[in-house]
């Protein structure tokens, strides 16, 4: 590529900006509104004033606000550690010497195709009655009532998280290990490492970028979790599962807290970007290291 | 972790393992959607058991109640729709974008906007956008499909990026000389050329809208415009404790992604796949 500064024939700038007077129209524009009304006391209708930043100063006294980025939080790291511990232990069988493994394969990834509303839909009723009458029959106390009126709640809402994401990052980490030369393992043979201390200190090291990628897909999804909860619990019992999307929601459009929920969304891009941005710098340098 | 893997044996303990979790995870709660879906409500009491009568009443009903036709074809629009335009749309604008963002401070401006703005999740601008949606008219398919295109800009011009870095320059210098115009070049060499990550995006699109539920919950409030995802959500309180007819909907909207799949699924796990390692 000629780093000279050419000409740019005048196509080029047709083909970008309709899409950029488009998108920043439709995308930057709400964006920059929300920030804007964060700043007010608007319900989402009638008048408004400028509060300066008293919504952000409310949420520290909100108990509503500090449970909902407690369950977040909570629910987030737990799914993030559970779903790529479990898919890579998964990636890791379908990357054994095993029979039927482009029928497994397209079997585990299922779940990534079905929406995830329905899929909290199905698992409602299995909570609420597969499992007790399970439970019942065994004489397993803990699964004779429905987890999802419980107080432990949020672990039906991880429990179908899990099952879901992991078809998603199984295939990732499955790509990654598909890319480790055999001649590897017969090195390591060869020097005498096996099993974990074989995963560890060679596997792990070369599928590193798919590690990466996971992760940060993965905390970004489930800090923004919304249709399985409003499947599953409605945010409910309580608020006790109610995420910091099922809230803007919820009390944004109905409960009269535009500007107040606008903050909240401010709070929630703030978050999402510093964890990505810190994820991939730590991460990618985590990476450089090692290779 | 697993031993076999050097040795040329089949791992027969760990194919058993899999293929048995593989039926109890995956099958189990398919199996049960299924069972009651074909189910009368008088056979509830044992919720696992096979029918003794396959019940398809329960998908007459459920075709009528929640108008299954119109929720299909509301679902099928928005998701072509998007599809086609998405592909033609966002390969040019992010090919257009790649090729000279070295070269001109406008289009790397326009790279890092684009980049930047996949960190905006669609939960933090959407008060806002239903307020301007409703003001321009756009609370319905073809508004949304509209708001789809637009959104997938930034994930599509990533993928794309990676792509048209991968053609050689020459090809659109050979072409130039040749008479052809930029738009020309573009359409007869570089669009047929990108076909492989095309295919990736769209299999994302088609996921997305096909799948989406929050975009339809807050934008589509008239009945008639409603997807069949979102028609699901706004039945729940009418199917109540009818679970044969819940899950006779259910099983109606799952079925043509479930056919598409059982036709592509090589295909789509290394579009999916190849989009997000590449991404």
């Amino acid at each position: 590529m000629k780093k000279s500064r050419a000409k740019v024939a005048w196509p080029f700038y047709m083909m970008v900006a309709p899409m950029a007077v488009l998108f920043f129209i439709f995308h930057t524009i709400p964006f920059l509104q929300g920030i804007f009304y964060s700043f007010t006391d608007w319900k989402g209708f009638g008048n408004w004033e400028f509060i300066g930043l008293d919504n952000y100063f409310m949420f520290f006294k909100d108990p509503t606000i500090r449970q909902t980025y407690w369950f977040t939080f909570k629910f987030a790291f737990c799914a993030t550690v559970l779903v790529n511990l479990l898919s890579l232990a998964l990636a890791c069988g379908l990357n054994g010497k095993i029979k039927g493994r482009g029928l497994l394969k397209a079997v585990y990834f299922l779940p990534y195709m079905l929406g995830t509303l329905i899929i909290g839909f199905v698992f409602n009723f299995i909570f609420g009655n597969v499992f007790p009458d399970l439970g019942k029959a065994l004489g397993i106390e803990a699964l004779s009532v429905n987890i999802l009126g419980t107080n432990k709640a949020w672990l039906g809402v991880l429990f179908v998280t899990v099952w879901q994401s992991m078809a998603f990052n199984t295939m990732i980490y499955l790509a990654g290990l598909q890319t480790v030369d055999k001649d590897v393992y017969e090195a390591a043979a060869v020097d005498g490492s096996k099993g974990l201390q074989r995963f560890f200190k060679i596997t792990f090291p070369l599928i590193a970028p798919f590690f990466t990628i996971n992760m940060v897909l993965s905390v970004k999804g489930f800090l923004m979790a919304f249709d399985q909860i409003m499947a599953m619990t409605g945010g409910g019992p309580g608020t006790s599962t109610t995420s910091i999307s099922v809230l803007i929601y919820k009390r944004g459009f109905d409960g009269g807290q535009f500007a107040y929920q606008s903050a909240n969304a401010v709070i929630l891009f703030v978050v999402i970007a510093v964890i990505s941005v810190f994820q991939l710098k730590v991460l990618e340098k985590r990476e450089a290291k090692i290779n | 972790m697993k031993k076999a893997r050097v040795k040329e044996r089949v791992n027969w303990p760990l194919t058993i393992l899999l293929f048995a979790l593989a039926i109890l995870l995956i099958f189990g709660p398919l199996y049960i959607t299924v069972v009651i879906a074909l189910k009368s409500p008088q056979e509830m009491g044992n919720v696992l058991a096979l029918p003794k009568q396959i019940h398809w009443q329960n998908f007459a009903d459920a075709w009528k109640m929640t108008e299954y036709p119109k929720k299909f074809i509301n679902t099928l629009f928005i998701t072509v729709v998007t599809l086609v335009f998405t592909i033609l749309t966002n390969s040019m604008t992010a090919y257009a974008i790649t090729r000279n963002k070295e070269k001109n401070w406008f289009f790397k401006v326009m790279y890092y906007y684009f980049i930047s703005a996949m960190f905006i999740p669609f939960n933090v601008l959407m008060l806002p956008l239903v307020k301007q949606a409703s003001l321009f008219h756009m609370d319905n398919i073809y508004g949304i499909t509209f708001l789809y295109i637009i959104f997938g800009l930034p994930m599509n011009t990533f993928l794309y990026a990676g792509q048209v870095k991968s053609l050689p320059v020459a090809l659109e210098e050979a072409a130039i000389i040749d008479g052809a115009t930029t738009t020309q070049t573009f359409i007869k060499i570089i669009f047929p050329l990108m076909k492989p990550m095309s295919a990736t995006v769209a299999i994302m699109s088609f996921m997305w809208t096909w799948n989406d539920f929050l975009m339809p919950l807050v934008l589509l409030s008239d009945a008639k415009y409603q997807t069949l995802q979102l028609a699901q959500y706004v039945f729940k309180g009418q199917f109540a404790t009818q679970y044969n007819l819940a899950f006779a909907s259910y099983l109606m909207v799952l079925i043509p992604i479930l056919i598409v799949y059982v036709f592509c699924q090589k295909w789509i796990i290394a579009g999916v796949t190849s989009g997000s390692v590449k991404a």
